[in-house]
């Protein structure tokens, strides 16, 4: 049977890279969840014919500089704040899109005021959360999502609840907040999960411009680098050490 | 020879050898080359050309979107 | 016809925003300025200009709340008092840092800490040369009635949009607590979004509207050779404003032998002291800064090369003072004087110590 070669013309592209991204190349580690998060968001905002109307807030963390990477406007928030700027952004301009993008330190740690009191008030905006159980950005040090007896720079020995308390289970607690219309914890680590992730961002974006409530997203994801695995071997360990503490599925709308 | 014959298109500058999406493939088309890009990465490359189904698990799945996925009926199937 | 309204200092500050065409204000309560959001709350502009109002959960929030508002092109204000300014202080580097405008109200009281609930002037350090981390300044307004509270936090607006850096309006409890009439302004509506993207489109985060090129606000840059240069930009900013934008008053200064140097409610104290030294024949002038961010300093320079003396009057251990020495020089003494904590010092004490350090001495 003689070769068959496919044709590269546009009736044929099946996936390729959204036009809502830019061209910049990511600066993050090879098999980092942040880029296929980022993706998935430029896709749902391209999907949505929102990419004029959105507002994007950068936390402090590796993922401060996600505006190089999604071609829409964004703020750079304080660390942690991102949900208070976010609050005033969208009563300010009540039809644009506004999401934040933060991590597990960002929100859980030093903003978690901001966080609760955003939710709290039903702020009509997305806050997409990325917890990877790790600070990043600061060359991985004990976040408030670490697992009991995960090593981290600052927990050599791993995480001792008696010394650190225990894992800060966010969406949990932030679904009982009347607030709040959707709370979701998702992954990206597959193809079926990243549809299913992508799916929960396009539902939490459409919540926010039909005046629902606040959405809440959380991403569970992979540190690589930080947790000093290759990236394969990440979500490997993350399927049998993160999900069963941050379980996948909708929590809440 | 499957009915739909897939292909992809690689950045290889752009891809960091993850090997994420080797993973994900469901056929087993995709490895890491031996050679690296100007970044030194062990880039993504079709090993197996003619398994690949263009179902896009990989491209999915790549942090760097550096796979386009292109898919179309195979008339010798 | 005029309208004219008696007011607290803090109620002309809400009125002032409301008729200023602010889009948005978002505060914490903390005494002596609650008025300021109580008075906004009662008010409803969302009701009549559509001016979003909002209590938030801290002072960071309110500063973040204000950086997001600022950073769609909007005119946004905030307000607190003395410990929450010091919560404000991150908020405004970055807001600065992003040359971002809006407009900061100081309706200060004593400390350090927690400090007293009473007026003081000990935040002048921190509004004028340590308002945050890194190097800017704000633009620093220094009301002495309640009609400048109500014309300053209009002016505010006016060079925050100017200049796209924080402005402070830095009060004190008294101005912020005592009555006083006040001539409102006809109200300015508020800026449409075609006019934000006609006049902010260069900068703000609206939406990338009409698929014009994307708008980043931001205040980080790695590359040390960039921020460096942006350094630079600011400083030349800071240099235009300490060019054009000085502002002061002086009250019989011509033949002055000593000159008293106060601004805000000190400065009125200072009036009565003045009249009193002249009544008893001593040449006595008054010098207020009304902005202390660009600080006045020339007119102080021209003042010492012919005054015998200065007296700083401030409600605070003396920080005035020191931009008052040096811009005085070595030759002319340059004292302090100031009850601090809460207190307020009456014209008799003034008087008295403007006697006892100067006048005494020198004559």
């Amino acid at each position: 049977m003689a070769q068959f070669e496919v044709e590269i013309k546009p009736e044929n592209l099946v996936y390729g890279k959204s036009p809502v991204l830019t061209d910049a190349p990511m600066h993050f580690c090879p098999g980092c969840s942040h880029g296929t998060i980022h993706k998935i968001i430029a896709e749902a905002i391209d999907e949505l014919g929102l990419q004029e109307r959105a507002i994007g807030l950068s936390p402090v963390g590796c993922s401060v500089l996600a505006y190089n990477y999604i071609d829409i406007d964004w703020v750079q928030a304080a660390h942690g704040r991102a949900a208070a700027a976010a609050s005033a952004m969208k009563r300010l301009n009540p039809d644009r899109l506004v999401f934040t993008y933060q991590g597990d330190g960002d929100l859980a740690a030093i903003g978690t005021g901001e966080t609760i009191h955003a939710c709290n008030r039903g702020e009509n905006i997305t806050i997409i959360y990325v917890n990877n159980a790790i600070y990043g950005m600061t060359g991985g040090q004990m976040a408030p999502t670490t697992l009991v007896g995960m090593k981290t720079m600052t927990t050599p020995d791993g995480r001792d609840p008696k010394l650190h308390g225990y894992p800060f289970v966010v969406s949990d607690m932030l679904a009982h907040l009347p607030g709040v219309c959707y709370v979701t914890r998702q992954s990206v680590h597959t193809a079926a999960n990243v549809r299913r992730a992508k799916k929960a961002i396009r539902k939490a974006f459409e919540n926010s411009m039909e005046g629902k409530g606040l959405s809440f997203v959380e991403m569970v994801a992979t540190c690589n680098s930080g947790w000093k695995m290759s990236p394969t071997a990440a979500n490997q360990w993350m399927e049998e050490n993160m999900f069963p503490v941050y379980p996948l599925g909708d929590i809440k709308g | 020879m499957a009915k739909i014959q897939g292909t992809l298109v690689i950045d290889r500058e752009r891809c960091k050898g993850c090997g994420v999406c080797v993973v994900a493939c469901p056929v087993k088309v995709i490895a890491l080359a031996d050679d690296v890009n100007s970044m030194g990465y062990h880039y993504c490359m079709m090993a197996e050309p003619d398994k690949c189904v263009g179902c896009a698990s990989c491209a999915i799945v790549c942090p760097d979107s550096c796979i386009t996925v292109y898919r179309q009926k195979n008339p010798n199937a | 016809m005029k309208e004219i309204k008696l007011l607290k200092g803090n109620e002309a500050v809400a009125m002032a925003a409301i008729r200023c065409g602010c889009d948005g204000y978002f505060g914490y309560p903390i005494t002596p300025q609650s008025e300021i959001l109580e008075t906004l709350m009662s008010q409803k502009p969302w009701e009549t200009t559509g001016m979003v109002v909002l209590q938030a959960e801290s002072e960071t929030a309110a500063i973040n709340m204000v950086y997001g508002g600022a950073a769609t092109g909007k005119r946004v204000m905030t307000s607190s008092s003395s410990p929450g300014i010091s919560l404000m202080s991150e908020g405004l580097s970055y807001l600065a840092g992003a040359e971002l405008p809006c407009v900061v109200v100081n309706v200060s009281r004593g400390g350090p800490g927690l400090g007293t609930i009473q007026p003081a002037q000990s935040d002048y350090f921190q509004a004028v040369k340590a308002g945050g981390h890194g190097d800017f300044h704000m633009i620093v307004l220094a009301p002495a009635s309640v009609q400048e509270m109500y014309d300053f936090t209009q002016l505010a607006f006016d060079l925050t949009f100017k200049y796209l850096n924080p402005v402070m309006v830095l009060a004190d409890g008294v101005i912020g607590q005592m009555m006083e009439k006040v001539e409102l302004s006809e109200g300015k509506p508020r800026v449409d979004d075609e006019s934000i993207q006609r006049e902010c489109g260069s900068w703000a985060a609206t939406g990338r509207v009409g698929g014009r090129p994307r708008n980043i606000v931001t205040s980080v840059e790695l590359d040390p050779d960039i921020q460096e240069a942006f350094n630079h930009i600011l400083a030349a900013k800071y240099a235009r404003i300490e060019q054009d934008e000085v502002r002061y008053e002086t009250f019989e200064c011509e033949d002055a032998d000593f000159v008293l140097v106060a601004y805000g409610s000190s400065a009125r104290i200072c009036r009565r002291v003045m009249e009193m030294a002249r009544e008893e024949g001593f040449k006595v002038g008054l010098f207020r800064p009304i902005t202390l961010y660009p600080f006045p300093g020339d007119v102080i320079a021209r003042l010492a090369e012919r005054v015998k003396g200065f007296l700083a009057v401030e409600m605070s251990m003396g920080q005035l003072v020191e931009d008052v020495r040096l811009w005085a020089g070595r030759n002319v003494p340059a004292e302090h004087y100031g009850r601090c904590g809460g207190a307020i010092h009456s014209p008799d004490e003034v008087y008295n110590a403007l006697k006892s350090k100067l006048i005494d001495k020198i004559k």
